[in-house]
């Protein structure tokens, strides 16, 4: 029993922490959202330096074969930083679709960015403009796709593709990919919601009201005391899950649907305690909150959404 | 990471597993809040004790086995889902014998904790006051020094196992002249000593499950003083710390009710209640595997601090839910009394017992999160 992040993990997560805080997130999604990819795409590629693209890449194929907790703690890490773009789709997805394909290889050196429709769970491809490869997954079988109509997501940096099959189809496991792509998003989440909750703590602590610092008034500690609480527990369900994952154990739907219910209430839980605690000026689109809240409303429904995952749930779990 | 409890751990679930299944006669059929329950009780307690299963995780000479926190998870997930009930000897286990490793003499270790894990001696919490709930650094209840100890007055109440235990910890004021958490002492004391009333309180069950000491002029030996006098405060915030933390409450005692729930629901699937009962089994899920992640960091030789605060919030909110829709789902049957309501009405207790979760709240935020203190308010 050994259910902690260990050492070499949190360095990891530190090194990407110190790259995406340098990079100007917040610019570059604003940037996204106008259709100017080419600062996020510069993301992109210092994810490719952290060796982030080619986690869950096997070693064959010129990746890391990581380990399924060591991708969760990236990509919570992305979601703290708000990484613009098809990150659990490409870091998480693909790489289970292009098993045994030479292009993952081009997965790993963040050649081929690719963006992924699954019947059922994710009926568009995120961002398929930016993309260099489209894949739909249905059933057992991958194929290639083409983009279609765009839709504008709630978060003004995400646009969802309708997407038609347009090249070879191969067999892929699918229902492991969806696996990924729904723990991958509630590892988001997870890094989402810490990162509402961090910068609410510190505006607490330095907004003042009736004299008082407002992080000094029990509506608003308990407020983000009860967010605390909901990130520290749903944590480990993405985690437990990404173990029952690296063991292709009996148990996998249920745990990964668990924590993708789990991150994605953590996750609005902090987003809408984090407006209240902000104000007004968090409803602005000036102020870089904005950023975040929507990302996660974005993501509770991306990769299923909560109520799909309940449903799921309850339908696998024996007891 | 892994999950995994290992060949040892494994191999004592089955022992454990097994010794449940050959007592299931023996498991107490009445609340410990009666009577006649107590004293099923206290030879619940004793079957266990003969069995080296009472106190595992105490050292050997004590009744203990010196068993691993994983083993303790091991072990009460196997007595829940046995279905065994708890304990009435829990405030002693797992208040006092904690502070009682860490601040007691040898000599109190010798005489208090075997008798506590045989059930010989059931031990009743006195933490509260009338006037000092939350707060209860602002306690009044006395301690003055005579020849060869001290004399106790003043009232306690909501003393959980009061009226039918034998014996009580809590603090009392033994410098009237310091103030607040300043000046108070750690005292264990006879509930059956001369000067000492206890007037039962029934719960909102009907059942007499704590109840309101008074004091008069009740003497109590040096030897009882757990730690140095008008130190009593920082002791009682080790015990604190143990009551909210995961020592008092397993993952199994919601795992359990949880799968129930589940199982009841699969009877009868009503959509209405999809998202609640799924939530219900979500939660205990989180709670068991964020206990695996304090079991590895206690392992190692980490603390646990403020952030038993979090746990306690959390199982207290969860109990209520999972009994609430168990309740609910049942329709125009759910006021039935039963094992669920039963279990309702202890779980809407969690909130308020071992520190309401308000005042977790704060410590959370302040201790965890690092916001500032709230100023004084005006007292009435």
């Amino acid at each position: 029993m050994n259910f902690e992040i260990d050492e070499d993990q949190r360095d990891f997560a530190k090194s990407i922490d110190a790259a995406l805080g340098a990079a100007d997130l917040p610019a570059a999604v604003r940037a996204w959202a106008e259709g100017e990819t080419g600062p996020g795409r510069k993301v992109w590629a210092t994810l490719t330096e952290l060796g982030v693209t080619a986690l869950a890449v096997p070693e064959e194929q010129d990746g890391i074969g990581a380990h399924p907790v060591d991708l969760m703690v990236a990509l919570e890490r992305l979601g703290r930083w708000n990484v613009p773009g098809p990150v659990a789709e490409s870091l998480a997805v693909a790489p289970v679709l292009l098993a045994g394909d030479d292009r993952a290889a081009a997965l790993a050196s963040g050649e081929l960015i690719t963006t992924v429709a699954a019947v059922g769970f994710m009926p568009r491809a995120v961002d398929a403009h930016f993309a260099d490869l489209i894949l739909i997954a249905s059933g057992g079988e991958v194929q290639e796709g083409t983009a279609g109509e765009a839709h504008q997501s709630v978060d003004l940096s995400r646009k969802l593709f309708d997407v038609s099959a347009s090249g070879p189809t191969w067999s892929g496991d699918v229902d492991r990919a969806v696996e990924f792509g729904a723990l991958a998003t509630a590892a988001l989440l997870i890094g989402a919601g810490q990162a509402l909750l961090d910068t609410s703590v510190d505006y607490a602590k330095q907004r003042t009201q009736f004299g008082r610092v407002i992080g000094s008034y029990q509506a608003i500690k308990h407020k983000l005391a009860d967010v605390h609480i909901a990130l520290e527990l749903a944590r480990p369900l993405v985690y437990g899950a990404a173990l029952s994952l690296a063991d292709a154990a009996p148990e996998t739907a249920r745990d990964v649907s668990a924590a993708k219910v789990a991150a994605c209430d953590a996750g609005l839980l902090a987003a809408r305690s984090a407006l209240q605690t902000h104000g007004a000026i968090g409803f602005t689109s000036e102020h870089d909150l904005s950023l975040w809240l929507l990302r996660v409303q974005a993501l509770r429904s991306a990769w299923g959404d909560p109520a799909a995952h309940r449903r799921r749930l309850l339908e696998v779990l024996d007891v | 990471m892994d999950l995994n409890f290992g060949a040892d751990a494994e191999e004592f679930r089955t022992e454990v597993r097994e010794f449940f299944a050959d007592n299931r006669a023996n498991f107490p059929t009445q609340s410990y809040d009666t009577a006649e329950g107590f004293e099923q009780h206290r030879r619940w307690d004793q079957i266990l004790f003969d069995a080296g299963l009472s106190v595992i995780t105490w050292p050997a000479k004590y009744g203990g086995r010196d068993a691993t926190l994983l083993q303790w998870v091991v072990y009460e997930e196997e007595y829940f889902r046995a279905g065994a009930p708890g304990r009435a000897s829990a405030n002693g286990i797992s208040m006092l014998a904690p502070t009682l490793f860490s601040h007691g003499s040898e000599e109190q270790l010798d005489r208090v904790l075997p008798k506590m894990a045989s059930g010989e001696e059931i031990w009743a919490q006195a933490w509260s006051e009338p006037e000092s709930g939350s707060d209860l650094a602002s306690l009044r209840s006395t301690a003055i020094k005579v020849d060869g100890g001290w004399k106790l007055n003043g009232q306690k109440i909501w003393s959980s196992r009061a009226v039918f235990g034998d014996r009580a910890f809590g603090l009392f004021r033994s410098d009237p002249q310091a103030q607040r958490h300043r000046g108070l002492t750690y005292f264990m004391f006879d509930l059956k000593a001369e000067g000492v009333t206890v007037r039962p309180i029934a719960q909102l069950g009907g059942d007499t499950g704590f109840g309101e000491i008074f004091l008069d002029d009740v003497f109590v030996p040096d030897d009882d003083v757990i730690g140095a006098p008008n130190e009593g405060w920082k002791a009682a915030m080790s015990t604190s710390s143990n009551e909210r933390g995961m020592s008092l409450r397993s993952p199994a005692r919601f795992l359990a009710p949880a799968e129930r729930l589940v199982a009841a629901w699969k009877a009868n699937p009503d959509p209405v209640f999809t998202d609640r009962v799924a939530d219900a089994w979500i939660k205990a899920q989180a709670y068991r595997l964020h206990t695996f992640g304090t079991v590895t960091r206690v392992a190692g030789g980490g603390e646990l601090g403020a952030e038993s605060s979090v746990t306690k919030v959390f199982w207290s909110d969860l109990d209520v839910e999972i009994h609430q829709t168990a309740l609910d789902l049942r329709g125009s049957d759910g006021e039935l009394a039963d094992s669920w309501t039963e279990g309702y009405l202890f779980a809407l207790g969690g909130p308020i017992y071992a520190g309401t979760n308000e005042i977790q709240r704060n410590i959370i935020a302040e201790r965890l999160l690092g916001l500032p203190r709230e100023s004084q308010g005006q007292a009435r």
